[in-house]
């Protein structure tokens, strides 16, 4: 029994050992070419800051997009994301229920919050900004999100990515100045190969 | 004739009143629609921020309201005023006062017990820190409903209050609203007051 377990235990270290060297360099974008669709077990968070300290922080349960990575040229890949502002969470219900409302993102009347990519820019082997139209409440603007792959195998791949949006632009200054006017949103997307 | 006289009330107790009858009447309009009346939400959340900055407001004028009632002389009674009746006066009046500053402190305790933690920020200016309580839905329930409860029994006496002040002046004819109204109005009657009422009066001032 005793034996076995070593066994095991030695093969998994090896196997560890193989994958390092190979985990050792940064992941590359167009190593990662590809079309990806976004999974359910990404997460989206997003935190605004308050005067005096602390804040209203939450995440986005529903969701879907697809990206393409396009291998001979990463500032032609793509990507394009929706979000169901109705399926915010914070720490609180009459939170979520004021985000929900016409207040903020008035999720009666405008069901979806969408960003479609108009430019990538690589600014590292693994990193790239995305500029795109971002559209809630009816209102389209341009905004800007810094991507970093992280990690990528075969069939998915994550990143994270950050951005600062500002939230009066959009119709939903409610709560200014007490509450900041920028929103920052902390992502893990993670992506399946289609 | 900023402080009081034997008879009249000076310019600094007038001003006091009035403003203080404005923001407490402001504010209980306000908080009950805030609280009672299906709003749009960024407007009860707006209503709300009004709230405690004038609540602070009101909270810092009936301190000052207090330390001048507790310093200052306090004109005599009318005369024709029964010792009950003055007596009354003068038990609302203690109350209100004290109402007038337990109420708002209520009010500040229920921003502070908030699980939401939102900052008072007074008039978008500078952030009165919450009190020392512990946050929590029970806690903040306690002090909102504690702090409605002063809030209706205010009003109630304010009606009192206001009634009394109305029978007095134009059903007796006893100048008790015209003179919280100007400054040095003398009795034009300037009927002599009995001795008894007169020394009721001195001795009744100001009683803690």
């Amino acid at each position: 029994m005793n034996a076995r377990r070593h066994l095991a235990l030695t093969a998994a270290f090896a196997l560890i050992a193989m994958a390092l060297p190979a985990r050792a360099q940064a992941p590359s974008l167009a190593d990662a070419a590809g079309s990806y669709s976004i999974a359910t077990s990404s997460r989206i968070h997003f935190s605004i800051g308050q005067t005096g300290g602390g804040g209203i922080a939450g995440n986005f349960a529903k969701f879907s997009g697809k990206f393409r990575i396009d291998g001979g040229n990463v500032s032609r890949s793509s990507v394009e994301f929706t979000l169901f502002p109705e399926s915010v969470r914070a720490r609180e219900r009459r939170i979520e229920n004021f985000l929900r409302s016409s207040a903020v993102f008035d999720t009666d009347n405008y069901q979806t919050v969408t960003f479609r990519s108009t430019r990538v820019t690589q600014t590292g082997p693994s990193s790239a900004n995305i500029e795109g139209a971002l559209t809630a409440r009816g209102k389209t603007r341009k905004e800007r999100f810094a991507v970093t792959l992280t990690d990528w195998d075969k069939r998915s791949i994550s990143f994270t990515i950050r951005g600062s949006i500002r939230r009066a632009p959009y119709g939903m200054d409610v709560g200014t100045p007490i509450y900041s006017n920028v929103v920052e949103f902390d992502m893990d997307i993670k992506g399946l190969r289609r | 004739m900023l402080r009081n006289g034997e008879n009249d009330f000076g310019i600094v107790t007038i001003v006091l009143h009035w403003t203080i009858a404005l923001l407490v009447l402001g504010l209980m309009v306000v908080g009950f629609a805030m609280r009672r009346i299906e709003l749009d939400p960024a407007l009860q959340f707006s209503l709300y921020q009004w709230h405690k900055s004038l609540g602070f407001t009101a909270l810092g004028l009936a301190l000052l309201r207090a330390i001048w009632w507790l310093t200052e002389r306090t004109p005599r009674p009318v005369p024709g005023l029964h010792p009950f009746e003055h007596a009354a006066a003068r038990q609302t009046h203690r109350i209100l006062i004290l109402l007038g500053i337990i109420t708002p402190l209520a009010g500040w305790a229920v921003a502070s017990a908030s699980t939401l933690n939102m900052p008072s920020l007074y008039f978008n200016i500078i952030v009165i820190p919450h009190l020392p309580l512990q946050q929590s839905d029970s806690a903040e329930a306690f002090w909102a409903l504690t702090h409605a409860l002063l809030a209706y029994v205010m009003l109630a006496l304010v009606a009192i209050h206001i009634a009394a002040a109305i029978y007095h002046q134009f059903v007796r004819g006893e100048a008790v609203l015209i003179r919280m109204l100007r400054s040095g109005f003398r009795r034009s009657d300037a009927a002599p007051v009995e001795a008894g009422e007169a020394s009721e009066a001195v001795a009744g001032r100001n009683d803690p």
